[in-house]
């Protein structure tokens, strides 16, 4: 069932040999990239379909165009490592294990887009993935694939590493922006987009860990035939980052199109200690709870947009029936309120409001007009913050109201108002 | 390394803020920034103090005040809530006779929650002074407290 186009090196080779991975065919496609037309690599990845594996799933290709279309004289190319929804953890798992792709796919694009420098935002928690980085961008500078007339072309690119200090917002494209150029993690307002005026004011791209490096593995096989693995609209293969109440926890690479259930009994072995399956969170703290009976849904961009929220992050989070559904979605709310940057109202007030409006249903303590108040109060955070934080944060909340309503009822007191 | 070597390492540009304060915490036993510190960084960038302060209080890594020598920060998200993080939560405050958010008299242990670490494939997992401990139980975070404790002087 797993299908492994970018995981393959992972576990078998030395991550930190740069000649494993040239010998398992490592920087054959920055080569082939050098030797094309810039715009026959747009075209590449355009038929590829790929679509960003941050989260929001945004078309790369449309993206990559923005930033080709700008002319001046600096244009920037960043890695969003900033790997910090709870449940995610499979761009550790690529940096940890295979590095080099990353450089390799920044190059890449950096090269077709004709970006000059690149940053890699790293979580600072991550000390080993910030290690390994460091230790790959040297070896990949003295062996010519970065730095001045990469492989001997005319070509120049170099990218820089920056860690994060504690903040998931920054993980936001802006925040992260603002991040890099030494200021708080709080966003702005959009449009201009970051591939019109980016970093330190000029166009700059970022893509996540997973998308760039699909990069080299879509230039090696062609768009055309990278588009025929997955879904239609939803090509390529997905790394899953399965955890919870789950035997075989880890990373999974699978193509899109496998439902959960597949995901969840056959790769990751079944629920635990005999124990019985609640609920699952799809993509993270940001993502909606569902119960069993939707196990059956197709891991798929499309589906999963659904739920009025964009969580394709990929992650899995099995829960079993020994736990409280309102003590989860306290632990999801204060996850935000802790991580909310404070700048717009309706997420630095709203969350505050939604522990207490929790707090009441889990002493039982809740009426009917709680329950009216929860409701509204997630809606208006979801349309209204300004940035995905605030907007996708109430969405646990809105996905347990519809698929577990009876367990509100129960917990409303009908006598109080 | 005192803090003007520190300093002179870093060029004077604000985008190198966040690195240069995680860099002075880093080399101090109580991980935190100083008000004289403060003054230092932001007239060696180039940005008011206002500004230096408004970086450390944004960033959850950041300090204003005296930490441990030994930050232990503790995953406190679901995947790995529901794989017993509580328990662990239990022995270190038990083991340090501290709660969470507190530092030990000695100055050796600060205990703090953290948002998840990114490996809830391991779980529970804390994070003690750069180096991250996966599948925690309450034995295995004893034998990692004992070896902290016999390292210091
Ligand atoms: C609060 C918040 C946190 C985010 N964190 C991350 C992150 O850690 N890593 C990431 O790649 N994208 C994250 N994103 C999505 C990015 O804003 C952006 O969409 C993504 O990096 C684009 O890359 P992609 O098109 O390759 O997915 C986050 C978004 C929000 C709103
Ligand atoms: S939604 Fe939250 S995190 Fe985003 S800008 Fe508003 S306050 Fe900041
Ligand atoms: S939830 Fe603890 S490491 Fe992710």
């Amino acid at each position: 069932m797993e299908r492994k186009l970018i995981s393959a090196r992972c576990g078998v080779i030395n991550p930190l040999s740069i000649d494993d991975y040239i010998k398992t065919g490592g920087y054959v496609a920055l080569r082939k990239a050098l030797r094309m037309e810039r715009i026959e690599i747009l075209e590449e990845i355009s038929d590829s379909k790929l679509r960003g594996r941050g989260g929001a799933g945004f078309l790369t290709s449309t993206k990559m165009m923005g930033l080709a279309k700008e002319s001046g004289p600096m244009k920037y190319i960043v890695c969003n490592a900033d790997e910090g929804e709870p449940g995610n953890f499979k761009d550790r798992f690529l940096i940890e294990n295979d590095p080099h792709q990353i450089i390799e796919g920044m190059a890449i694009i950096a090269f077709a887009t004709r970006a000059n420098h690149g940053y890699i935002y790293v979580r600072g928690e991550y000390d080993h993935a910030i290690e390994v980085l460091q230790w790959t961008l040297l070896e990949a500078r003295k062996h010519k694939f970065l730095g001045n007339n990469i492989m001997d072309s005319d070509f120049s690119f170099d990218i820089e590493l920056r860690s994060g200090a504690g903040s998931y917002v920054c993980g936001e494209e802006f925040a992260l922006i603002e991040s890099i150029e030494g200021k708080p993690g709080r966003t702005r307002v959009k449009p201009p987009f970051p591939t019109s005026i980016g970093l330190f004011g000029k166009p700059t791209l970022i893509q996540n860990v997973e998308t760039l490096v699909n990069i080299p593995a879509i230039l090696t096989m062609g768009g055309k035939a990278y588009s025929k693995i997955g879904m239609p609209n939803c090509t390529g293969t997905k790394l899953i980052s399965l955890s919870g109440n789950v035997k075989n926890k880890g990373v999974y690479e699978i193509p899109f199109g496998i439902s959960i259930r597949k995901v969840i009994f056959e790769l990751g072995g079944g629920i635990e200690n005999n124990k019985k399956l609640k609920m699952v969170q799809l993509g993270g703290a940001c993502g909606p709870f569902i119960p069993e009976y939707m196990l059956d849904m197709l891991i798929d961009y499309e589906r999963f947009e659904e739920f009025e929220s964009k969580t394709g992050a990929g992650a899995i989070i099995v829960v079993d029936d020994r736990f409280d559904l309102f003590d989860l979605m306290l632990r999801v709310v204060r996850f935000f309120e802790h991580e909310s940057c404070g700048k717009c109202t309706p997420c630095r007030e709203g969350h505050a409001q939604l522990v207490i409006l929790l707090q009441k249903f889990i002493d039982k303590k809740a009426s009917m007009k709680d329950l009216i108040s929860i409701e509204s109060l997630a809606r208006v955070m979801h349309q209204t913050a300004l940035c995905g934080l605030g907007q996708s944060s109430p969405t646990a909340i809105i996905s347990t109201l519809r698929y577990f309503r009876d367990e509100y009822i129960d917990r409303c007191d009908i006598w109080t108002n | 390394m005192d803090l003007t070597q520190l300093l002179a390492q870093y060029p004077h540009e604000e985008n190198r803020l966040i690195d240069l304060l995680l860099d002075i915490q880093k080399q101090k036993n109580n991980h935190f920034i100083s008000e004289q510190e403060i003054q230092m960084v932001a007239k060696h960038i180039g940005v008011s103090e206002a500004k230096v302060c408004s970086v450390i209080s944004f960033y959850t890594l950041l300090s204003f005040h005296p930490r441990g020598r030994y930050v232990i920060q503790i995953c406190r998200d679901i995947p790995c809530h529901i794989n017993h993080s509580a328990s662990i939560v239990g022995t270190l405050e038990q083991l340090l006779g501290i709660q969470m958010g507190q530092t030990t008299q000695n100055g050796l242990f600060s205990l703090e929650y953290s948002s998840c670490l990114g490996h809830c494939d391991a779980p529970p997992s804390m994070r003690i002074d750069g180096r991250t401990y996966v599948h925690l139980t309450p034995d295995k975070v004893k034998a990692i407290i004992s070896e902290y404790r016999g390292r210091t002087p």
